[in-house]
């Protein structure tokens, strides 16, 4: 086992296409890191470069202590799992998984000693002698798991391993192959655009956007300290929504969103910003994600300054939760990172219909009472705002630049 | 099942035409078997159709006078070698090739293949002649050898085609999967590719064996003592028009190796392979 690097690692197609730029990650011995981000942002791209599948255009890709940039993939010593399984239809479960091992020429008994491990912890044990074509999806997705733990590789990669799978069968697997990975505590680099996958699986997720990374972090930190606007917006959902506010300082701080309407800040929260400070007086964006919104009427005594008003515009019961879409007076963030994230799958749309309204969506308790088209206070859980700057998208966290590093 | 029994008798117009016109096709088939079990005396006399009248005639006397026929024997077997060499060949360079035209990148890989294909319209007979002083210069005339390799040279347009465009159809992700797992392109080929190409290959392998076992003009151009069965009885015919007790049992031999050969084969054509591999 060993760390996979990425150093100033960039991948220009022959059509001129930059897919992966200038890439700093490294993946730490018996890691598990989940890249993620939209459609199209070079994550394949990358996943390929480390295989050897794809050549790198700039930079060194390091496997242990090994620049692998000219080294062809069969000597790389990784395992792959592809998001099409990409089984040997002609073969036998069996000798699907044995495949890689004969090719290294491993002792007959060796071999059949690791297929028999994996096939118990896999589950495929009455499965071996089966063609691929005779397995259910589910099954295919464990033989390619097997496949990639029997060669005992320096690194495992896997491309969206997951997504050919039902609902159910998804949170399963899931669980199994962090609890795989966990056992075998080989170096995982997995790739996703689902963001629970991201959040649940990995010891770190590196968030991807156009061919650049942009924070890698534990899980919880990328959702409590997004680096920027995108991340913000990317990590949670339904996605967080997305303010124009001014920063006031009275005594305490206010963001002003509207025409009276204002959220005092929260001290310990202003406290943990230095950076505020040079924000008094100006223009941030605000973001509030849905489940730091309560309904006023189930949150006796929050104070009267952490409260917004509107209608309810749409309201879509969940069962465990309500999503409560509000038109609240304040204006939407116009960034246009939002339009970027709008295209991932699960954003609510953060919209205003031009009167200075715009539209937020809340995760409420299933106990609310409100009812589409009336009247709607909110709570807002003010610790848990989230700031940026305007012009550059980062967040506002320390006292001088106004950005955060990871 | 009165429906059914309704459906079927519906049907049957059409099945007894089948039935009609695939015995009309069979009939010249049929004719030349028959002839070939009818005493020599007889066949001049009579025709085919008496054995149906007397079945007794029938014996496979002329079938042993093939056998023991030395010459149309060894054109037989000359047969067999060109038949099953050029074959063998012919797929095998098919396949490699259109493996490299379809996964391999090289410079000029392209504009090459559209040279391959545009080869296919070049009519053998204009290489008859050329050929024909390259190989007395060369001495590939009359041998095996040398229908070997023109059979071969004219089928490989179409096989490298074909073998080209059936692999470009195998998902990039086997052999990409093939390539993590430790394989080297020989072992990609011989391990993945050729077992999930057999359907192709097989096409290709029956086609070009029918074609080259039943050629006549090629290997009458290169051949004087090198003579295929196809030669061999055509010989017999120029030499003495009468001896259709030997032209029409050795013809029928000469018609049932590809029968069978096909029908061995043809159980790969329909087969999909690739069901399962990736979804
Ligand atoms: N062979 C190629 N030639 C040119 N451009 C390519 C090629 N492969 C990918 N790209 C481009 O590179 C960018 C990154 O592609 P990549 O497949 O890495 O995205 P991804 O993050 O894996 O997306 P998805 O989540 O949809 O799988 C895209 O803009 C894509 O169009
Ligand atoms: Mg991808």
């Amino acid at each position: 086992m060993a760390e996979v690097a990425f150093e100033g690692v960039s991948k220009v197609y022959a059509d001129g296409t930059r897919a992966v730029s200038e890439m700093a990650l490294e993946v730490r011995d018996g890691e598990f890191v989940v890249l993620v981000g939209p459609s199209g942002c070079g994550k394949t791209t990358a996943l390929r470069m480390v295989a050897g599948l794809e050549e790198i255009s700039e930079g060194r890709l390091r496997i242990g202590e090994r620049v692998v940039n000219h080294v062809p993939s069969r000597d790389r010593d990784i395992a792959m799992v592809f998001q099409s399984y990409a089984l040997y239809p002609h073969l036998t479960v069996y000798d699907n998984i044995a495949f890689g091992l004969k090719l290294k020429k491993v002792a007959k008994d060796e071999i059949e000693r690791r297929v028999e491990r994996a096939s118990r912890v896999l589950d495929l044990g009455g499965l071996l002698d089966r063609k691929p074509r005779a397995l259910s999806g589910g099954q295919r997705q464990r033989v390619a798991m097997g496949r990639a733990i029997v060669r005992e590789p320096q690194a495992f990669l896997m491309d969206e391993p997951l997504s050919n799978l039902d609902a159910k069968l998804r949170v399963q697997m899931r669980a199994e192959i962090s609890r795989l990975q966990d056992d075998l505590g080989v170096t995982t680099l997995y790739v996703t655009h689902d963001q629970v996958e991201a959040m649940t699986m990995g010891d770190r997720v590196a968030v991807m956007r156009k061919g650049e990374l942009q924070q890698v972090a534990p899980p919880q930190e990328l959702y409590d300290r997004p680096v920027n606007l995108f991340v913000g917006g990317f990590i949670g959902s339904p996605a967080m929504n997305l303010l124009t506010a001014r920063l006031e300082r009275e005594g305490g701080w206010r963001a002003v969103l509207g025409d009276g309407v204002a959220l005092t800040l929260d001290d310990e929260m202003v406290a943990a910003r230095p950076g505020i400070a040079a924000y008094a007086g100006r223009e941030v964006v605000l973001g509030i994600r849905p489940e730091d919104l309560e309904d006023a009427a189930l949150a006796d005594g929050a104070p009267e300054d952490r409260r917004l008003r509107g209608e309810l515009r749409l309201r879509e019961s969940l069962g465990s939760e309500v999503m409560a879409h509000v038109a609240v007076t304040a204006r939407a963030a116009e960034t246009g990172v939002e339009r970027e994230l709008g295209e991932h799958a699960g954003l609510n749309a953060i919209g205003g219909d031009g009167s200075g309204t715009a539209v937020l969506v809340g995760r409420l308790s299933p106990r609310t009472q409100a009812r589409e088209g009336e009247q709607l206070e909110l709570v807002v859980d003010t610790r848990a705002l989230h700031i940026f700057d305007p012009q550059s998208g980062l967040g506002i966290y320390d006292a001088n630049a106004g950005g955060a590093g990871t | 099942m009165a429906a059914r029994i309704g459906a079927a008798t519906r049907r049957a117009p059409l099945q007894i035409l089948l039935a009609v016109v695939a015995l009309l096709w069979l009939v010249p088939t049929i004719g030349l078997f028959l002839t070939s079990l009818m005493p020599p005396d007889l066949i001049s006399a009579e025709g085919w159709w008496k054995i149906f009248s007397q079945p007794s005639l029938a014996t496979f006397d002329n079938y042993r006078a093939v056998f023991d026929d030395q010459d149309l024997m060894t054109a037989l077997w000359t047969t067999v070698q060109i038949a099953v060499g050029n074959t063998v060949l012919l797929v095998l360079v098919s396949a490699m090739a259109g493996y490299a035209f379809a996964w391999l990148p090289f410079p000029g890989r392209d504009p090459l293949f559209v040279v391959v294909i545009a080869l296919l319209v070049v009519p053998l007979q204009t290489a008859l002649i050329p050929i024909f002083s390259l190989y007395q210069t060369t001495g590939l005339f009359d041998t095996v050898l040398g229908l070997v390799l023109f059979h071969t040279a004219f089928g490989l347009p179409f096989g490298i085609f074909l073998m080209r465009n059936f692999f470009i159809g195998i998902p990039k992700d086997l052999l990409e999967s093939a390539r993590i797992d430790g394989a080297s392109e020989l072992t990609i080929f011989f391990r993945l590719v050729l077992p999930l190409g057999l359907p192709a290959i097989a096409s290709l392998a029956i086609f070009q064996f029918l074609w080259t076992w039943n050629d006549l003009l090629v290997a009458l151009t290169f051949g004087r003592e090198t003579q295929p069965i196809t030669v061999a009885v055509f010989t017999q015919l120029r030499q003495f028009g009468g001896n259709i007790e030997l032209i029409a049992p050795a013809s029928f031999i000469s018609l049932a190796i590809p029968l069978a050969v096909f029908f061995a084969f043809q159980r790969y054509f329909a087969q999909g392979l690739l069901a399962g591999s990736v979804k």
